[in-house]
């Protein structure tokens, strides 16, 4: 059994789910890890370490940013020359492009978002979410390699060996740029709420703290966006005590009180990290579709019919700009931070 | 400036969806359009108005998708094209894309195509840049702003670690994000324009092709265990109290 697994960066950090990928290769057989960009052998040397029985590295200016075009024939051309049984790869937003297009190259099919991935002979069986995780099924591939992209954390990490030494091959780059990048905007909106482990979200609740006077001269709406930005600054130190991330509510989202790449829920991420704590959120069907395979939820609201409590393991009815703080106080002195 | 906007129909968020005999059941709610595709007809209009476009909406699906369809003309698309066949019951992602790709085809091409990011029952994403590949345009994903010059088209793409920049030559291949801006709601003359609207419907015999066989297909479907646990309430005297006995339970389940 040869793998080929698909190294997902972004100038050279790693997203830490093809790390996972690497591990689930190496329980099939041989693990090929593929490392698209340009200069990257910290990326290459990384792979080795976690366990790649060989790398190889499509080192090449037309690389440097990702695109979809290029990165897909490299891979597509690869894929033909080497006849890999499986191509897997962490599930991002440049590697479902990535996959899709490249599979259309190889005439075969991709097996998104898994959490389970078993080996049937010379086949797969992939299982994975949908309809927003109401039901789960079980899919196989026909086509040849089979395409798979796997759920973050849904699979354990490979341990680090440093130093460890490996081939590392250098391949050609392939194919035809059909966009130039202009530049990036490292904005407020980078924000990864699939690999985090722990993610604390605020809802509409935030903008209602009556004890906040806003700024004079600020009209209604001016005063509200003020007011939940006060309430997810407190959302926000609970988070980095915890080494969580900041998700929100669609409410919060369109309110303008945080930008919606931090949305959980429906048009937002599907989230499982292992401890959510959901502050201020109601909990309407399109968020719970979002976070209700969580570990442990906690909720924090002041309404106790509220329906996020019928999905938390804790609860507390209560106003959460005085909990919040107290909880992080309490964590902090607790967990000696 | 021609722009074709792909949209599904789906189950809408609040229907409880369950494994019967092998296929999704929804019981009686009401079918939508993917709200992920709100936004795809949204970032169409958008264009159209700036440009002095066209735009026209395309589903694949079973005839009832033409409610789908009346709600993108009510939003104010200018046409509809169904592609709707007895032999399309079992189209992978890819399929859909051939299948998309060859109406788009027949519709004669367009300036743009757009796309929501996902759909909200199979949620893989990957019909966008599969119709790119197939047509040949440069794909731009996860589109949170657009804006066109000439036959150059500048997107904000949102990734993971934040926006990155890119610009590609028309005709293009777009998946628009929420940062595209609400989606407007229909207006009352375009609800009148959509109930009349005479939806055309195209069969795999009139694309000229023959249905693509599923690549990935599906052996087993699982409705998933329901949370079944109690919750848990905490109260006390004051929140600092509360504060303590909730870290207190927090720690213990040993997920810090």
């Amino acid at each position: 059994m040869k793998t080929f697994v698909y190294i997902d960066h972004f100038k050279g950090e790693v997203q830490p789910a093809s790390w996972e990928a690497l591990g689930l290769a190496k329980s099939f057989g041989a693990a090929i890890a593929l490392v698209f960009g340009k200069s990257v052998d910290a990326v290459a040397k990384a792979a080795v370490e976690y366990g790649a029985d060989e790398v190889l590295v499509a080192d090449d200016s037309s690389l440097e940013d990702y695109r979809a075009e290029t990165y897909a024939s490299t891979l597509a051309a690869l894929a033909s020359s080497l006849n890999p049984n499986l191509i897997l790869f962490p599930t991002t937003a440049r590697t479902r492009e990535l996959a899709a297009m490249s599979a259309v190259d190889l005439n075969t099919g991709v097996l998104t978002d898994l959490i389970a991935l078993e080996a049937n002979g010379d086949s797969f069986v992939a299982t994975r979410p949908i309809y927003e995780g109401k039901l789960m099924e079980k899919i196989v591939c026909a086509g040849k390699p089979v395409m798979a992209t796997i759920r973050g954390r849904a699979f354990p990490k490979p341990e680090r060996v440093s130093g460890k030494s490996g081939t590392v091959t250098k391949v050609t780059a392939a194919g035809e740029a059909k966009s130039t990048v202009e530049g990036y905007s490292a904005s407020e909106s980078a924000v990864n709420l699939g690999d985090a482990g722990i993610i604390v979200s605020g809802g509409r609740g935030v903008s209602n703290n009556p004890a906040l006077t806003p700024p004079a001269g600020m009209d209604e709406k001016q005063a509200e966006v003020w007011r939940a930005q006060q309430g997810f600054a407190l959302v926000t130190e609970l988070a980095k005590l915890l080494g969580g991330a900041v998700g929100a509510s669609r409410a919060a989202v369109d309110g303008g009180y945080i930008p919606y790449a931090h949305q959980v829920g429906q048009t937002g991420k599907v989230v499982a990290p292992d401890l959510y704590i959901a502050c201020g959120i109601s909990g309407a069907i399109q968020h719970l579709v979002g976070m209700r395979n969580a570990k442990v939820i906690v909720a924090i609201n002041k309404d106790a019919d509220a329906p996020i409590f019928k999905q938390a393991r804790y609860g507390v009815v209560g106003d959460l700009f005085q909990i919040v703080p107290a909880l992080t106080e309490a964590l902090k002195k607790k967990l000696g931070k | 400036m021609k722009i074709i906007a792909c949209i599904k129909q789906v189950p809408d968020s609040e229907a409880k969806v369950k494994a019967e005999d092998g296929k999704v059941s929804w019981g009686d709610a009401p079918l939508v359009i993917n709200p992920f595709d709100e936004y795809a007809v949204e970032g169409a209009l958008q264009q159209k108005e700036a440009h002095n476009g066209t735009v026209t909406a395309l589903c694949v699906g079973p005839e009832s998708a033409k409610e789908a369809l009346k709600h993108a003309l009510a939003m104010g698309a200018d046409e509809a094209v169904l592609v709707s066949d007895a032999a399309l019951n079992d189209l992978d992602t890819v399929g859909a894309a051939k299948v998309l790709a060859a109406a788009i085809q027949k519709i004669g091409g367009a300036d743009m195509v757009f796309f929501g990011r996902q759909t909200l029952d199979n949620g893989a994403g990957l019909t966008p840049p599969q119709t790119a590949r197939l047509l040949g345009y440069p794909m731009l994903g996860l589109a949170g702003s657009i804006k066109v010059e000439g036959s150059a088209v500048t997107v904000e793409r949102v990734l993971e670690e934040g926006r990155q920049i890119m610009k590609a030559t028309l005709p293009a291949v777009l998946s628009v994000v929420q940062s595209i801006g609400e989606p407007r709601y229909p207006s009352f003359m375009g609800i009148r324009k959509a109930s009349k609207a005479n939806i055309p419907v195209w069969s795999l015999a009139d694309l000229g092709i023959s249905a693509p066989a599923a690549v990935v297909t599906r052996s087993e479907l699982i409705t998933p265990p329901t949370n079944t646990r109690e919750v848990e309430m905490i109260a006390g005297e004051t929140p600092a109290e509360i504060a303590e006995k909730l870290a207190d339970k927090i720690i213990a389940e040993k997920v810090l």
